[in-house]
């Protein structure tokens, strides 16, 4: 005899307790779960181990990112860029320079838009590495972690020697990026981009075919083209459902036509589609990023790296010589450039989805108002519905494959 | 591309002509304003018309200026994956005007009303579910709002006598530094530090 069953051995009605009634059962599902990816509280209702509501309480990381760019000047915003979805960074800094740019006029030269499709890809692998792997690991996997962390470790060397800096780059500028890259550089990433499949063999051998994988992922969470439309899904969880939908294609930025990339997309749009996915788009980011450097050692691809002019600082040379370059460095590090008044949305396919930044500038040095659109933001609010009927076991599957980070969410 | 946009913006302005008050296309970007309580019937239509078909909503914001009488502009973006086209939708309200909701319309508003609403304070009709969303448990104002200081009003500690997490109201040990680089040859604003009798001249 369970607590709560209600047959009565006695075999008459009795007045039921409170107890014996059976009622609905709330849980917390976090802020402090290792399954909730970040700081994500759920509320969820539960009967028996059906979710009947799931209630996503966010915010717990908010900072305030948008009211602090108010007071800021642009160029002193862009490191807030690197903040919101912190696994790959220099995506979304680009959405901030794309904006920037297009306001003003500025055509960033060949190299650093080469340089930034470099980086744009590395970021795409960051985040995919780490989405596939500690999806796996919410589902009962440990090892893809330990080995997709290793190779995280070798890029975000490639971003340390870009940029000095692992995790918050703040390379990509206004213009172009920061500095040039060096040949050494170039030649190790292409040789990472060699070894890497390897490594998504040894994944892949680990997780696609598994049983335990595939039984709490396949025919999980399953999203149709309709949900796509009406929930805002972009990126990954768009193209599990069959939706060949990817800026990078549809609306070209940067240089991303003249390269060769497939889209992949699934079918069923369950978990194991967009797991899979995920997987085919680090192939084709490596695909990317051999072409890059490829297009980076010709000589076209030399020159270079900032769009000289106010937006960007002066060459140090300059300084020493002339009077014009050194007023021009002071005065942009610390008045900051002027943007034209305007309205724009930029946005780019950031490893989660469409990761866009509108801006209104008022003519002044800094942003009159600035939102920030995350994908995972709309991936999120979509969590009560499909969470809906589906087990508690597969919260933590749906919250992996839905590909949350709270630094972009709560902003 | 412009002239594609430009070619949709007049085919939606002919045929809702009384539910678009203006369109432009700057920065090959179209732009639609709109009345406040015209917004549902707009967004379902471009959802609906074929030309058009905005079945994504892509974002929904707003932007406050202060001393305006209409002093919210409430921001919608959509997308159209169809026909690979964006539109953006505003529409100016005052500040004790309420907005219609479009989550009957587009599921996907619920959130984005519910951000605004808790960071202007823009109340929307007909929301299922208008809870503050971003902001802390029992937070009180607006923080987007230009009137809203950086610094809040509240900051929180843990209290080693209490056990627990205490609200006090912030003091800084420095005045919050709001730089203004404009220089002073060009039209600021404020009296220079030591030029105070500079006016009376």
């Amino acid at each position: 005899m369970m607590d709560g069953d209600l047959t009565n051995p006695r075999g008459f009605e009795d007045a039921l307790t409170g107890e014996q009634k059976i009622r609905n059962f709330n849980i917390n599902f976090g802020p402090q779960h290792p399954a909730a990816h970040g700081v994500l509280r759920l509320v969820l209702e539960l009967d028996g181990e059906i979710v009947e509501r799931c209630d996503p309480h966010i915010g717990l990381l908010h900072r305030g990112t948008e009211k602090l760019m108010e007071s800021r000047t642009y160029l002193q915003n862009l490191p807030y860029l690197d903040r919101l979805d912190y696994v790959a960074p220099m995506n979304q800094e680009h959405a901030w320079c794309l904006a920037i740019e297009r306001l003003t006029g500025t055509v960033v030269p060949r190299r650093a838009s080469l340089i930034r499709v470099l980086f744009c890809e590395i970021g795409r692998i960051l985040s995919h590495i780490l989405n596939v792997t500690t999806q796996a690991m919410d589902v009962g996997a440990l090892t893809p972690p330990l080995w997709g962390f290793e190779e995280r470790e070798k890029l975000m060397v490639f971003y340390e020697r870009a940029c000095g800096a692992r995790l918050h780059a703040a390379y990509f500028r206004p213009g172009g990026v920061h500095q040039d890259l060096t040949p050494e550089l170039l030649a190790d990433i292409d040789a990472w981009c060699d070894d890497f499949p390897r490594v998504m063999d040894d994944i892949d051998g680990l997780l696609t075919e598994n049983r335990i994988f595939k039984q709490r992922n396949v025919d999980i969470a399953v999203v149709s083209e309709q949900e796509v439309m009406d929930w805002g899904f972009s990126g990954v969880m768009a193209r599990g459902s069959g939706l060949a939908w990817d800026l990078r294609r549809a609306q070209p930025y940067e240089c991303y036509d003249e390269f060769d990339f497939l889209i992949p997309t699934g079918n069923n749009g369950d978990c194991y589609d967009r797991y899979l996915v995920r997987m085919e788009e680090m192939r084709q980011s490596l695909r990317i990023m051999k072409q890059a450097i490829a297009k980076l050692n010709e000589p076209e691809g030399q020159g270079d790296i900032l769009a000289r002019g106010k937006l960007t600082p002066p060459k140090r040379g300059d300084m020493k010589t002339s009077m014009e370059s050194l007023i021009h460095h002071f005065k942009l590090y610390t008045e900051g450039f002027h943007v034209p008044a305007g309205e724009v949305y930029a946005a780019v396919e950031a490893p989660k989805g469409e990761f866009g930044v509108y801006m209104v500038s008022d003519g002044s040095n800094k942003p009159y108002r600035a939102k920030l659109r995350a994908p995972g933001y709309l991936h999120l609010q979509a969590m009560d519905h499909i969470a809906r009927g589906h087990q508690l076991a597969d919260v933590a599957a749906i919250i992996g494959t839905l590909d949350v980070v709270f630094g972009e969410i709560d902003r | 591309m412009s002239e594609q946009l430009q070619e949709l913006a007049e085919h939606l302005a002919l045929k809702k002509p009384d539910l678009i008050s203006g369109h432009s296309v700057t920065l090959g970007e179209l732009t639609l304003e709109a009345v406040a309580s015209d917004i549902p019937a707009l967004v379902e239509f471009l959802k609906a018309d074929q030309t058009a078909r905005f079945a994504s909503l892509v974002d929904i914001t707003a932007i406050d200026y202060p001393g305006d009488e209409r002093r919210f502009c409430v921001v919608y973006h959509f997308l159209s994956m169809y026909r690979n086209q964006r539109v953006r939708v505003k529409t100016y309200v005052r500040e004790d005007e309420i907005v219609p909701s479009i989550v009957g319309i587009h599921p996907s508003a619920n959130w984005f009303e519910r951000e605004v609403f808790d960071m202007f304070g823009i109340l929307f009709s007909g929301h299922p579910d208008l809870r503050r969303i971003l902001t802390d448990y029992g937070f009180r104002g607006y923080p987007l709002r230009k009137d809203f200081p950086t610094t809040g009003y509240t900051e929180v500690r843990y209290d080693e006598v209490q056990k627990r997490v205490v609200y006090e109201p912030v003091s800084l040990t420095q005045e919050y530094r709001q730089f203004d680089f404009m220089s002073p040859w060009e039209g600021a604003e404020y009296v220079l530090p030591g030029d105070e009798k500079g006016e009376a001249k």
